[in-house]
């Protein structure tokens, strides 16, 4: 199916663009200048929907598509923004964000909102999540990849390092991982973050996390037999 | 972190390798996730399904959100591995990567409450079934025999449901197939109370109650928990609950079944207490009022409570 091979923005490119993100978590947010923590995977999130996922709005249930889990559930408002401005959720969701009824909370929820791949909010469950999806896909040989996106500061939780030391030994190659690094971490990563993966066997790239052209080199560079990881280095939280 | 080493006799383990072993051949979407306890088992099917028998190593959260991510792919996966490490340690992975995720996982574990009395504290786990039970929409068997292992886990396994599977070396001498719907199996009627034997339980309670005018019956499936079959047979509106693991753990869907009508309660099971004793399953069962001698005096006790309370205070 030709949906399968574009990237997800084949049909909604001319509603939205980039520019317009922020104004869309205005509607969740108010008229509050959003703190670069809020829009830390803001950048990261836009390149993966507009260059790199092939899912669209249609697509949502193939087991073809790419899956992009969000594990960092914490902070929604940039991923809400780009689900809307890529057609997967109505625009006029954002406005009831938090509310009861809402689907749009103050942490994901898979049953909730469409083309959402997981529920999170609990640092540390989505990597290990991912692995599965991942093996998943491999054992029913699918041709999407999976795509999990954590912070610097929640590869703190020890239940990421199970997941990393399992992928690199098992070569799980459709798995990519992009870890925002805004330098939140309490006790830092001696060697760096990618080090922690590149000693389990992942293949690493290091770029600039606001750097459109950089993290879509970085997300199509693979190597074949290995999990891949991006880290994406964006200003330090406030 | 270690098991003991099992003979090769007949054992729920060695029925729940078989059982998996056909399913893997006759349902392609079954994946065995383990976390190295029993890996040795399956080593010639790992060579057979290197897709659908996936060892994690020691590490028991993994196991269970790989299985997680597994179901959100449409595979049915069967984890498994050594109680306390499968429902307690990796508890929020249940919560979070199963259950709340919405999608559905069948649970085996190994162990029950106290299988390996001289490993201690760390290898016992009498509070899993109260611990899963405080999720939603989980079904629970424990078998009390290694036959009936088999059609439960095909069963478990060929539907969508969560299901877990509690696995125990304690056996009752013989398998009730009559068991196997869910739905209560009387073993032997009487007037003045309803005696629950689960799983394992079954022939020290039958033991218990010789020559007691009880009704018997008998379940391997307490969640969900026969209700309308516990309202028949609740014979005088009495109840005594036989569970193998933490005491209580079921009180409250007896309460919830009889609600209509005054009834009496007595909740038998593991108690919570640390033993800090090693020795014997056999040696622990006394210790915790679950051998035959210790249940019938328990229920003896009961029953004439209830006489006492029936005819009101003695003058």
């Amino acid at each position: 199916m030709s949906t399968m091979t574009e990237p997800n923005r084949i049909g909604v490119a001319d509603l939205y663009r980039y520019e317009d993100l922020r104004a869309l978590m205005t509607r969740m947010t108010g008229d509050e200048k959003h703190a670069s923590s809020a829009t830390s995977t803001l950048d990261v999130l836009w390149v993966l929907y507009d260059r790199i996922l092939r899912v669209t709005p249609s697509t949502i249930d193939d087991p073809d598509r790419d899956r992009f889990l969000l594990s960092k559930g914490h902070g929604p408002m940039a991923y809400y923004a780009v689900l809307a401005a890529t057609g997967f959720i109505p625009v006029e969701w954002l406005g009831t964000f938090g509310q009861l009824d809402s689907p749009l909370g103050y942490h994901p929820d898979r049953m909730l909102v469409p083309g959402v791949e997981i529920s999170s909010g609990s640092l540390g469950h989505g990597l290990p999540i991912a692995v599965g999806v991942a093996v998943g896909q491999h054992t029913q040989r699918c041709r999407g990849r999976s795509y999990i996106l954590v912070g610097d500061a929640e590869l703190d939780e020890g239940t990421n390092h199970e997941a990393i030391a399992y992928a690199g030994a098992t070569g799980l190659q459709g798995l990519t991982a992009v870890v925002v690094d805004n330098q939140s971490v309490t006790h830092g990563w001696p060697g760096g973050i990618a080090a922690q993966f590149s000693v389990n066997g992942w293949s690493t790239a290091t770029v600039d996390g606001r750097d459109h052209e950089a993290l879509e080199a970085a997300l199509t560079t693979l190597l074949p037999g290995r999990p891949h990881v991006v880290v994406a280095v964006v200003e330090p939280k406030e | 972190m270690t098991a003991p080493v099992l003979t090769e006799e007949i054992t729920m383990r060695t029925r729940f390798v078989e059982t998996v072993t056909a399913l893997l051949a006759d349902e392609p979407a079954t994946v065995l996730v383990l976390a190295d306890i029993s890996a040795y088992l399956f080593t010639e099917q790992a060579q057979r399904h290197p897709d659908r028998v996936l060892n994690v190593g020691i590490r028991e959260s993994l196991m269970v959100s790989l299985g997680g991510g597994l179901a959100l792919t449409g595979l049915r996966p069967i984890i498994h591995t050594y109680v306390p490490f499968l429902v307690e340690r990796s508890f929020e992975q249940i919560k979070l990567d199963l259950t709340h995720q919405g999608v559905p996982a069948v649970l085996v574990s190994v162990g029950a409450s106290y299988d390996w009395t001289e490993g201690g504290r760390t290898h016992q786990s009498p509070g899993d079934v109260a611990l899963l039970d405080s999720l939603p929409d989980w079904t629970v068997h424990v078998p009390g025999h290694p036959d009936e292992v088999p059609p439960l886990l095909r069963a478990a396994v060929r539907s969508d449901d969560s299901v877990y599977l509690r696995l125990s070396n304690r056996s009752n001498a013989a398998p009730r197939p009559a068991a196997l719907d869910g739905r209560l199996d009387v073993v032997r009627r009487g007037g003045r109370a309803l005696v629950l034997a689960v799983g394992p339980m079954l022939d020290p309670v039958l033991a218990a109650t010789a020559g007691l005018d009880v009704t018997v019956a008998y379940t391997n499936t307490v969640r969900p928990l026969d209700l309308i079959g516990l309202r028949d047979l609740a014979a005088a509106d009495t109840v005594v609950l036989v569970e193998p693991y933490l005491a209580g753990t079921s009180i409250r869907l007896i309460d919830e079944a009889l609600s209509d009508r005054p009834h009496r309660t007595l909740a038998l099971g593991v108690g919570r207490a640390e033993q800090r004793r090693y020795g014997t399953p056999e040696q622990h069962d006394v210790l915790h009022g679950l051998d035959a001698a210790g249940l019938r005096r328990s229920i003896l006790e009961f029953l004439t409570l209830e006489k006492t309370h029936t005819k009101g205070p003695v003058q």
